[in-house]
């Protein structure tokens, strides 16, 4: 164990150096016919020399990936208040802005953001808050604001402030490539790499505290599952059977984790008491069954099996034992996951040969396919089920992309180089 | 050859000084008998050492063959049965590893299309479904070691079938 963890920290340390080449950018491709505009006034900072971190931009940023809103550009705006007092309403409404958001920063010790939101054509304070934290947060505390901003005006709160997983690989002609686990902000700003290795790393997945992680690695030229603690980088080997180690997926309390494993002949579903490690396995049966993932209430698990032929998506039902199937649409429906209120779930659909990502309400039973491109694959859902992250191809290249549950809002997240694969979305970071 | 102790090697000293007196008494039928006893085995040693090298030469000839089919094995598209190019190259290399305890590592791959666990799992059929073959044919299956790389490790990079069609192998190794 304490070899594993120094092996950890090592890759953690040599990884360090890489994470600026791994970062992704954003390309907004589809946003709502009509966005609402915005203006996120840079935010007075109340200290020394200059702020360390544009708080309004990360804010704006926030607000444009969301699709719902048409931020006003800094040199569109006519003042740059800070207070309630120095705003001049005809200022905004001149540039046809409906909200504003102003604020001010200041650190001591830890960085305090004030901000406030108001109505334009009200010309009403709509809102303020306080957000405080660690300076080296500082764009995560931005996020919060978003968070903050974004449920004021549509209702849902917003999941700026969480953050991603993914899986990249460079490929080396003639040798074996990098693979590489990246940790990033949902905005793909701040990509630490958790593990760098010469063999396939897939199918990260986060506890549903934030706090662990847990994925598939190949460095022992065999599959293994491990689980890792962000906070430390102290990871511990959960399974390497003879065969196949997968797909593993957190209980929503925490303490069991499904997975896929082969040992006993065909894949099954089994899953593991995180603490007495001991397996149980629910499914039994020739076919595939694979990517298991927990409905939110912790009572059933959906999976995929072509125990009918061709792959589709069954629920296993924990208390009764039942399986019962619940796609029929299509000849291809895999690796479900299903957003907080248990009732949209997203799955890779087939239709006309391509793979697209398809959203399934599960109490009308209406499919919807959300994206056009061909090889979509992946789909993590947001904490606030508004937006779903998935893996494309676009111009030969592996990268990520997001689409809103409702398909009205797109955009892409490409990286720099090497190809970008299995987002996977965190809950809301426990503070 | 490790070195004998100084005890070792006296005792040694003494018993052939005592088998030599003991041989010192011995008639001319005995020294004939001693004399075909060791030509003998001179020839059977011949005829062993030409059997091992007919053996290495048939072994040889039989990599040679199996080398020659190459070592990975295709598939179709969602399928893990063995085609009958794949037979015949298998059959190359079943023949290669009877008389001997080789092991072999089978990994299984898959094209980019469909969902990277299900094809893990796609995969591993298709090494089981070579490692049942060669197992069925004779070849003990703790010899053969099978690990399902699925979609993760692609020969040829883009997409199309041209692509695919070279992804979608077992790879005997």
């Amino acid at each position: 164990m304490k070899r594993l963890t120094a092996f950890a920290l090592t890759l953690m340390l040599m990884a360090a150096s890489l994470a600026a080449r791994a970062e992704l950018t954003i390309e907004i491709t589809q946003g709502v016919d009509n966005p609402t505009p915005i203006a996120v006034v840079p935010f007075a900072w109340q200290g020394a020399g200059s702020s360390p971190t544009d708080i309004a931009s990360v804010v704006d940023g926030d607000l444009n990936r969301s699709g719902q809103f048409a931020p006003v550009g800094r040199a569109d705006m006519l003042g740059l208040p800070s207070t309630e007092a120095e705003i001049f309403y005809r200022d905004w409404r001149a540039i046809n802005t409906e909200y504003l958001v102003i604020g001010r920063v200041s650190v001591a010790g830890e960085m305090r953001i004030e901000y406030e939101l108001f109505d334009v054509l009200r010309q009403t304070r709509v809102h303020g808050g306080v957000v405080t934290g660690p300076v080296n947060e500082a764009r995560m505390l931005a996020h919060q604001v978003s968070d903050a901003v974004y449920e004021k005006l549509t209702g849902i709160p917003g999941a700026f402030a969480t953050r991603m997983l993914y899986v990249s690989v460079t490929r080396v002609p003639g040798g074996n490539d990098y693979y590489r686990l990246t940790l990033a902000d949902s905005d793909g700003a701040r990509p630490i790499v958790l593990l760098e290795s010469r063999e396939p790393v897939l199918a990260p997945s986060w506890s549903p505290d934030g706090r662990q992680i847990a994925y598939v690695s190949f460095e022992s030229s065999r599959p293994a599952i491990y689980r890792q603690e962000l906070a430390t980088g102290r990871r511990e080997q959960l399974t390497s059977f003879k065969g196949l180690n997968g797909s593993p997926a957190w209980s929503p309390d925490g303490n069991t984790m499904a997975m896929v494993l082969s040992k006993d002949g065909s894949p099954d579903i089994y899953l593991m008491n995180l603490a007495s490690k001991r397996l149980t396995r629910i499914t039994n049966h020739y076919a595939i069954d694979t990517e298991p993932t927990w409905m939110p209430d912790g009572k059933s698990l959906l999976f995929t099996s072509d125990r009918g032929g061709r792959p589709q998506i069954y629920r296993y039902d924990l208390r009764s034992g039942n399986t019962e199937r619940v796609t029929f649409e299509g000849t291809y429906n895999a690796r479900a996951r299903v957003a907080q209120d248990g009732r949209n779930m997203v799955l890779v659909h087939q239709r006309d040969g391509s793979f697209h990502i398809a959203l399934l309400d599960l109490v009308t039973n209406r499919l919807h396919v959300l994206t056009s491109t061909q090889l979509d694959e992946s789909p993590s859902i947001a904490p606030n089920g508004s937006m779903v992250l998935y893996a494309t191809k676009y111009a030969e290249q592996g990268i990520l992309a997001a689409v809103s549950v409702d398909g009205g809002v797109k955009f892409r997240l490409p990286a720099r180089e090497g190809d970008v694969r299995e987002p996977a979305w965190s809950p809301y970071m426990r503070r | 050859m490790k070195q004998l102790p100084v005890a070792g090697k006296l005792i040694t000293v003494l018993f052939t000084a005592a088998f030599l007196v003991a041989c010192s008494g011995s008639d001319t039928k005995e020294e004939d008998e001693a004399a075909a006893a060791a030509a003998s085995a001179a020839a059977a040693r011949q005829a062993q050492e030409a059997a091992a090298a007919e053996a290495a030469a048939k072994q040889k000839a039989l990599d040679d063959a199996a080398a020659a089919v190459g070592s990975v094995f295709y598939f179709d598209f969602d399928s893990y049965n063995l085609r009958p190019d794949a037979i015949d190259a298998l059959n190359a290399h079943i023949a290669a590893l009877q008389g001997n305890e080789r092991t072999v590592r089978l990994e299984g791959h898959t094209d980019e299309r469909g969902t990277r666990e299900y094809n893990m799992a796609l995969g591993e059929r298709r090494a089981n479904a070579v490692r049942d073959f060669m197992v069925a044919n004779g070849i003990a299956s703790y010899r053969i070691e099978t690990v399902s790389y699925g979609e993760e490790r692609p020969v040829a990079y883009g997409s199309g079938e041209s692509n695919w069609v070279q992804n979608r192998r077992v790879e005997l190794k």
